[in-house]
């Protein structure tokens, strides 16, 4: 270990009190802080922090989440394509458990289909020279921080001219979500928590337009609590200051510029979608992103069209997740949580993985729930 | 939305790869999108993987004297 | 290689060939070599009766395999009920062609295990199925043992109480889950995979009053800790930093976003003690080597809430949610 410990100096106990309290003494006004990204919505529960922070702090759990926003229609296809015994379906941890429209990708592999949950994409590339008789199709899911990783993927594959692997991507990108979530008016929401490890990839500068439109404050954030806690200081900061910027307070990690070498490979191999519809949120515009058509033979959407439903299914009618991400509803609002919803069965987007707010809030409880 | 957990870089290979290091548990990981060369010792974010990007020691030691300093003047504040 | 047949399951030449050149080697045990159609014993007292099968991948793990862990678990059952284990029945089905020279392996493994607490395997059965019909190996232990401490149940916390743990947690679930395909992690973890009898036997004899008593397998510390309070209707409260942890399993739980409470043990107990007997019980676990890292945990508060909940080292509360479905690696 070198001068800095990466994990214990950011989970010390002295300076989470420590910002506690001058946040206390600081904060002037409510804050509604979203926090787009679900890995700080789990920060934020794991560690108790609403309970150190002051009333007028309250936390509106983002979009940020890829498995939760899968809409329906598109795990369907995934289902649909590992049918088929000549193909092999991979995907990346808990996406195996959100469930489609009647049926989960865990469930059909207890049935004895083909789906494979692997740790790395690059696992892709094994299991392909393992079954050279079986078509490998990559159910590629996350935002910009696992969208390089597909891109390396697709490049190995050209390079190797491996022929059996396909794409069957679902990448979705940050900005998107926030503008419609933003543009809807009835949001309730002072300012964000920006993403840590997406703002790694595409740099804190995707964030300028946000502040620039809207007037919110954007810190981006590291996942450890200190980092949280911090955030909320310069975001309470800037709001006692009169500013309204992007700050980076993850700069162990986070530049304005990104990396640089991941964006290009995205570039290289992906292009923007018209629209890509977000469970519990809708259609979003220019929201999502497929592989570009020169590589259209990698594509499953292309390749396996003629038997991909499209038609979209709609969440369940009780269901208010759309209103818990724009920030005018909490799970305990919704008349479903933690009876017909539960995150063994989830019926909104906000419960289907563990970093969704709800399931969040099943899972870990905060000071509300201990007060009951 | 991504885990990513900062790791040291133990080994590293001819192909692009690496052998890193969590508090004990080690993986092989892809250094391809990587912008930067490392070194063994270095610690890097791992996702997937992959290694996104180098932990930047100076930038973080930076924030920690903020902290201290925090936590030093509030101890003044308290102790007057 | 020599293999295992369907002929070793079916009961004539092969089968038998196949329990004395292997299984009465190793078990070895007057008992067991009568070979009658069941084993007659005499205990003179109140038993215990339990059984489980095992079904793990991998078969080998580090710090153990599917045998060690049949024999440990079942002597776990009895031992947490305050009941000496005794005698131990052992059923085996082996998928056609598993490797001959693994499954002495496993046998000698569980040989060794029984050494531990004296424990008999008086009687068993082995098949053998098709390829594809079993993953491997499928081993089932049944066991009987003689209760010598009466009254621990999960009904008797009451406020107050300490909870203890016998050391770290996770440790085999790390084991399991690093080794597990798509994960391919490495760690020079062993598993905790043991018998607890010596520990359990350590603080009847010291005559601590233990109130409840588990192994904590799979569900880990958590489904623990949630069952006893809804059993016995109360609140437990757990200090996060007390829980012992290791780095690496810390690490693992980091790199996919799992919590080590939901993580199986094999080798280590939970304790519930009145708060008078709390300094004894721990200095009698730590002086033995499997309970060298136990630790205080927590306490039991009020009743009538029956849930646990976790205090960070922060002063923040939030509940230890009762583990559910199946352990899925948190990567985005």
């Amino acid at each position: 270990m070198g001068k800095v410990d990466f994990l214990k100096d950011f989970r010390d106990k002295e300076k989470i009190l420590a910002i506690s309290k001058l946040i206390k003494k600081e904060i002037d006004r409510p804050i509604n802080v979203m926090e787009v990204c679900g890995g700080h919505t789990h920060t934020i529960m794991k560690y108790g922090l609403k309970q150190l922070l002051p009333q007028e702090i309250d936390f509106i759990h983002g979009p940020g989440c890829p498995v939760c926003i899968m809409p329906k229609e598109r795990i369907d296809h995934g289902i649909v394509l590992c049918q088929d015994e000549k193909n092999i379906l991979v995907t990346l941890g808990d996406m195996i458990r959100v469930p489609g429209s009647e049926s989960s990708l865990a469930k059909e592999r207890s049935k004895g289909k083909n789906v494979k949950m692997v740790y790395s994409p690059l696992d892709v590339l094994k299991i392909a020279q393992e079954n050279p008789n079986k078509k490998v199709i990559y159910f590629a899911i996350g935002f910009e921080t696992t969208t390089p990783m597909t891109a390396s993927v697709i490049e190995k594959v050209l390079e190797s001219k491996m022929k059996n692997v396909f794409f069957h991507i679902n990448h979705v990108l940050v900005p998107p979500p926030i503008k419609a979530i933003m543009e809807s008016k009835e949001a309730k929401i002072d300012a964000f928590i920006g993403p840590s490890h997406v703002s790694v990839i595409t740099g804190a500068k995707i964030y300028k337009d946000i502040v620039d439109s809207y007037k919110t404050p954007v810190v981006v954030a590291g996942f450890e609590p200190v980092d949280v806690m911090e955030s909320i200081l310069r975001i309470v900061r800037q709001f006692k200051e009169g500013r309204r910027e992007v700050e980076i307070q993850y700069t162990r990690a986070v530049t304005w510029e990104g990396n640089v070498k991941a964006q290009n490979l995205i570039k290289k191999y992906f292009e923007v979608r018209d629209e890509f519809r977000w469970r519990g949120i809708g259609d979003i515009p220019f929201s999502a992103l497929k592989i570009k058509e020169e590589f259209s033979f990698l594509d499953a959407e292309v390749v396996f069209k003629d038997i991909l439903p499209n038609k979209p299914i709609d969440d369940h009618k009780l269901c208010i997740c759309g209103d818990i991400l724009k920030g005018i509803a909490k799970p305990y609002d919704c008349k479903v949580f933690g009876k017909a919803c539960k995150p063994e069965n989830p019926l909104g987007s906000c419960m289907v993985s563990s970093e969704g707010a709800c399931a969040a809030y099943y899972k870990y409880g905060n000071l509300e729930v201990y007060k009951q | 939305m991504c885990l990513s957990i900062p790791s040291r870089v133990e080994e590293i290979f001819p192909d692009e790869t690496a052998i890193v290091d969590t508090m004990g548990v080690k993986r092989k990981v892809s250094l391809h999108l990587l912008p930067e060369p490392v070194d063994v010792g270095d610690y890097v974010l791992i996702h997937v993987g992959y290694a996104i990007t180098k932990m930047n020691e100076e930038d973080a030691l930076e924030s920690l004297k903020i902290y201290e300093e925090i936590v030093k003047h509030l101890e003044e504040e308290s102790g007057e | 290689m020599k293999q295992i047949m369907l002929a070793h399951g079916g009961g004539g030449e092969e089968t038998q060939k196949l329990i004395k050149e292997l299984f009465f080697k190793y078990f070895n045990n007057e008992i067991l070599l009568s070979m009658e159609d069941s084993a007659v014993l005499n205990i003179n007292s109140k038993v215990a009766f339990t059984t489980d099968s095992f079904t793990i991948s991998p078969i080998f793990f580090s710090g153990g395999d599917i045998g060690k862990l049949a024999i440990a678990g079942t002597v776990n059952d009895l031992s947490v009920m305050g009941a000496k284990p005794l005698y131990l029945s052992c059923s085996f089905i082996i998928e056609e062609g598993f490797p001959f020279e693994d499954l002495e392996k496993i046998v000698k493994s569980m040989a060794e295990e029984l050494k531990k607490t004296g424990t008999l395997i008086v009687t068993g059965d082995t098949k053998v199925v098709p390829r594809g019909f079993v993953d491997k190996i499928f081993i089932n232990t049944s066991g009987l043992g003689k209760v010598v401490y009466e009254g621990v149940s999960a009904h008797n916390l009451s406020e107050g109480d300490s909870i203890i743990v016998s050391g770290t947690v996770g440790d085999h679930g790390v084991c399991i889950m690093a080794q597990r395909e798509g994960i391919d992690m490495q760690t020079d973890l062993i598993s905790d995979c043991d018998s607890v009898w010596t520990l359990v036997e350590d603080l009847i004899k010291g005559n601590v009053k233990i109130k409840a008593m588990r192994d904590p397998t799979r569900g880990g510390l958590s489904a623990v800790l949630n069952e006893w309070a809804e059993s016995s209707n109360v609140e437990i409260e757990v200090l996060e930093e007390k829980i012992p942890v290791k780095p690496q399993v810390q690490g693992l739980c980091e790199l996919l976003g799992l919590e080590p409470y939901v993580l199986a043990n094999e080798g280590r107990i939970v304790v519930a003690v009145s708060k008078e007997d709390t300094e004894k019980a721990l200095e009698i676990l730590r002086k033995n080597p499997l309970g060298k890292d136990a630790q205080l945990i927590g306490k039991v508060n009020s009743k009538g809430k029956k849930r646990v909940i976790l205090k960070t080292s922060y002063g923040s509360l939030r509940i230890m949610e009762p583990p559910a479905g199946e352990i899925l690696p948190r990567i985005c």
